[in-house]
């Protein structure tokens, strides 16, 4: 069915006769069952204030139109969404509201914040045919209880998006990164606290054990990144690790690279993606019975290459973080779950959220819970 | 400000429920001597104050649970309170309540410098947990302007901001995980020292929603390391409008300051007679704070003077030292008491688009000579909160009601030019009456539906957010179970 203004939305949920998948430009390999409920058709950008930092959009604007206003202005989504399609190789075209419904944010969540924390507003469907907005379009609002953090990152599962508002930040002048060879995990992952742990604001810290590169990311004006690389590579020193410093073309390129998971593309086998402390991603990674790997985020994020089918959380056992099932065939999906089970204690909370945001259970159904 | 009326089936069941919270808590621990819940009375929102049946102060998360568990069983209403600095009377009592302090829980838990974390029990004052960190070269960033005083759980239960939220977020923003306990006594943890819990967002749901959800009693901490360091730039100018538009050119120009702050004329004037700060008379006056080494923050003043020099300012002072720092900031820290020298005042925190800012800021001129009340601007101007501070006298009769009625106009000014009626603040009573005028009944459903997964008795912090009309028939679940 095609959609193209918010009463179309809420006619299209008031008729739904049973499960409805939710989508945008259905590029994440989100795997719901049901009739396809689209908001592509709800696009455009309704305003953008630069001198406020402020852009509404609809939902099924393409991340690519809005990015696209944003650098005449000079200014950027600064989560850094990532481009599924070569990982999963899907096809279609992201929508913003895909993004903040999966809450995808890049490598620079470690120094601006996520997705959701981006996200200043939103209007959505409830499972009745409800129109519901929460929050607006300014940058502090603690109005009521925010339901805009709920609907980021909640997979479609409790209404559907029909616009969001979002902040943006200035594009700074210039990027470099300083790149660290030879270092293990340990090491590598070290390395990264250490710079996090200075006062030079890093935007972007991954490490390769592949090609047993660190690269630590620092933006802003020329003069200031070319000081910090120094204050780095002088604090860095002490690792003993041939150090290089890679300019902002092959900075930029690096970690669009780091942000889309270029390592696996097109390899075959399962794709995963785990939260953790940073300190405990080594050990993690080890255990993990995973072919390869690489860690973004100082370590707290690891993409991890596995076996079809593999059984990654039953690997990896009890830890703090979640593992989140990226890539796999649906059987996998469907017998893995694409998300990791939550403790009863929470389970029960998100699933009198669901009844009381969607009575029908229609959206996405069954996508975000699995048992234990 | 209408509150409901307090249950006497509650309140003839107060010996038995202090028998029984005494059976949980220590002695000292248990609150009930009516001369003694007075201290518990009000927040910082002092014009409303009525004391609690029972104030308790419990030492650890058990506690809270066996706390909550009793009230639960009892059917009596708990207010969760932190330090009691709320503006907004988040932590007002009703006389049928048990206040649930958690100033006794101060500990840090753990410090954590290699994955930049600290987790710490939520009776802890904010600035001290800066203060926990600090000798390493940490510090914890949301700085409300109350943060020698008010607790972490009042920063949670409000996502409080504070002056430098333009660079750092505000409390929802460096909140990674939390300990709760729900009304029924169940514990629960959410989050951690990792980013972005897995499932639903509860900890983004749970911050902010202002003790209504459970009690928070350890929350995990985002901690980054300081900047080399930080100076600002004066500037003045002639016209309000002109000092908005500086404001948003600096943005533009992809320069991001820690803070901007905006001071209007009436402000300017009484801070100067008040702190003697040598700041300009004039009608607009921008204070800009930019961080780095000493040449990064030349650097980056160097550019907002060039952007602001476009604009004719007539006044234009680059701070060189940390005493010319100082210097520039006494003014504006000590606004709020300058205001309070002048007279009782009422401050509210609106936050609007930038660019609306001459129009609002004209508009509240223009409804002060027609209540015939003054009101001083201070203004968050890089996120668009506003501070407008309405001067009283408490004393006279009908001036308070009168400010009360001038500060709603203010903020549905504010809703209706596309802002909200609170940036940081939160609503507890003050606001609650002023949801609708933001948000249609739909919209308030969504969100009272929450509170009823999460309270489906309606006992946590039940007279505030939500108008009284709007949240009735939810509450009266609870009287109907007497």
């Amino acid at each position: 069915m095609d959609i193209t203004s918010e009463q179309a939305l809420v006619d299209a949920v008031k008729g739904a006769g049973g499960p409805v998948a939710v989508q945008g430009g259905g590029t994440r390999g989100v795997p719901a069952g049901g009739t396809v409920l689209s908001v592509a058709g709800l696009s455009g950008i309704s305003l953008y204030e630069p001198g406020a930092m402020t852009v509404v959009a609809k939902a099924g604007t393409p991340v690519a139109e809005i990015e696209a206003a944003l650098a005449k202005e000079n200014q950027r989504l600064a989560f850094e969404p990532m481009d599924h399609r070569a990982l999963l190789g899907s096809k279609g075209t992201p929508t913003i509201g895909g993004v903040m419904a999966a809450n995808v944010s890049g490598p620079r969540r470690i120094s601006v914040g996520a997705a959701r924390d981006f996200l200043l507003g939103v209007r959505y469907v409830d499972g009745r045919g409800t129109v519901v907005k929460n929050g607006g379009r300014v940058m502090k609002n603690v109005t009521g209880y925010d339901l805009v953090k709920l609907m980021a990152g909640s997979f479609g599962t409790l209404g559907v998006l029909s616009e969001v508002s979002l902040k943006v930040l200035p594009r700074p002048e210039t990027q470099a990164t300083l790149v660290l060879h030879g270092l293990d995990d340990v090491r590598g992952v070290a390395a990264m606290a250490n710079a996090l742990g200075s006062p030079f604001e890093v935007t972007g810290a991954a490490h390769d054990p592949a090609a047993q590169n660190t690269m630590l990311r620092i933006e802003g004006f020329e003069t200031s990144v070319t000081y910090r690389m120094d204050k780095l590579r002088t604090l860095l020193s002490a690792t003993g690790a041939e150090i290089d410093v890679q300019g902002a073309a092959d900075s930029d390129r690096l970690w669009v690279q780091t942000r889309d998971v270029a390592a696996f593309q097109g390899k075959p086998g399962d794709v995963w993606r785990v939260s953790c402390k940073p300190s405990d991603g080594p050990a993690l990674a080890a255990r993990s019975g995973a072919q390869a790997w690489f860690y973004d985020w100082a370590g707290g994020l690891i993409w991890l290459l596995a076996n079809a089918g593999h059984d990654l959380r039953a690997a990896l056992g009890p830890f703090d973080g979640h593992a989140t099932l990226v890539r796999a065939d649906v059987e996998t999906k469907a017998r893995l779950g694409m998300f990791h089970p939550e403790p009863a204690g929470l389970a029960r909370l998100t699933s009198g959220l669901r009844a009381q945001f969607d009575p029908r259970g229609i959206f996405n159904a069954g996508l975000m819970e699995h048992a234990a | 400000m209408e509150m409901p009326i307090p249950n006497p089936a509650i309140m003839a069941r107060k010996a038995r429920v202090v028998e029984r919270l005494q059976g949980v808590l220590p002695f000292d621990a248990v609150i009930f001597d009516e001369r003694e819940t007075r201290a518990y009375e009000c927040d910082a929102l002092t014009a409303y104050k009525c004391p609690p049946m029972v104030a308790v102060l419990p030492s650890s998360t058990q506690e809270v649970s066996d706390v909550l568990r009793i009230c639960h069983e009892e059917g009596v209403p708990v207010v969760p309170r932190g330090s009691g600095t709320s503006l907004a009377g988040g932590a007002l009592p009703t006389a049928d309540c048990v206040i649930l302090g958690v100033a006794r829980m101060n500990d840090v838990i753990e410090t954590d410098y290699e994955n930049r974390i600290i987790r710490v029990q939520t009776g802890r004052t904010n600035l001290s947990v800066t203060g926990a960190v600090e000798e390493h070269g940490f510090f914890y960033a949301p700085d409300p302007s109350s943060q020698l005083a008010c607790a972490i759980a009042g920063n949670i239960a409000m996502n409080s901001g504070g002056a430098h939220c333009l660079k750092y977020g505000v409390t929802t923003n460096n909140l990674m995980g939390v300990k709760m306990v729900l009304m029924d006594g169940e514990i629960i943890d959410v989050g951690g020292a990792y980013l972005d819990a897995g499932g639903l967002d509860l900890l983004g749901l749970i911050c902010g929603s202002e003790g209504q959800l459970g009690v928070v009693t350890e929350a995990t901490l985002r901690i980054l390391h300081k900047p080399e360091g930080a100076r600002p730039v004066l500037i003045g100018f002639d016209d309000n409008e002109v000092a908005g538009t500086c404001v948003s050119d600096i943005i533009k120009a992809g320069v991001l300051p820690v803070a901007i702050e905006f001071m209007d004329r009436p402000c300017i004037e009484a801070t100067e007679a008040f702190a003697k700060a040598g700041y300009p008379m004039c009608e607009a006056l921008l204070i800009v704070e930019v961080e780095g080494s000493d040449a990064e923050i030349d650097h980056q003043l160097e550019l907002i003077s060039e952007i602001a020099r476009r604009h004719n300012p007539v006044e234009l002072r680059q701070s060189k030292s940390a005493e010319e720092s100082a210097k520039i900031w006494l003014g504006r820290k000590s606004a709020f008491g300058a205001m309070g020298q002048i007279n009782d005042y009422m401050c509210l925190d609106g936050t609007i688009p930038v660019s609306s800012l001459p129009h609002v800021l004209k508009r509240i001129g223009e409804m002060s000579d027609h209540y015939g009340l003054k009101v001083g601007n201070v203004f968050h101007a890089g996120d668009g909160n506003m501070h407008p501070l309405i001067l009283f006298d408490a004393n006279k009769p009908g001036d308070l009601e009168l400010c009360e009625e001038f500060g709603a106009e203010v903020l549905k000014l504010c809703v209706e030019v596309g802002g909200c009626l609170t940036g940081e603040h939160g609503v507890g009573i003050e606001k609650r009456d002023l949801m609708h005028v933001q948000y249609a009944a739909a919209d308030l459903n969504a969100q009272m539906a929450v509170k009823d997964v999460f309270d489906p008795a309606w006992l946590l912090n039940p007279a505030k957010v939500f108008p009284l009309d709007a949240s009735e028939s939810r509450r009266a679940v609870q009287l109907a179970a007497e």
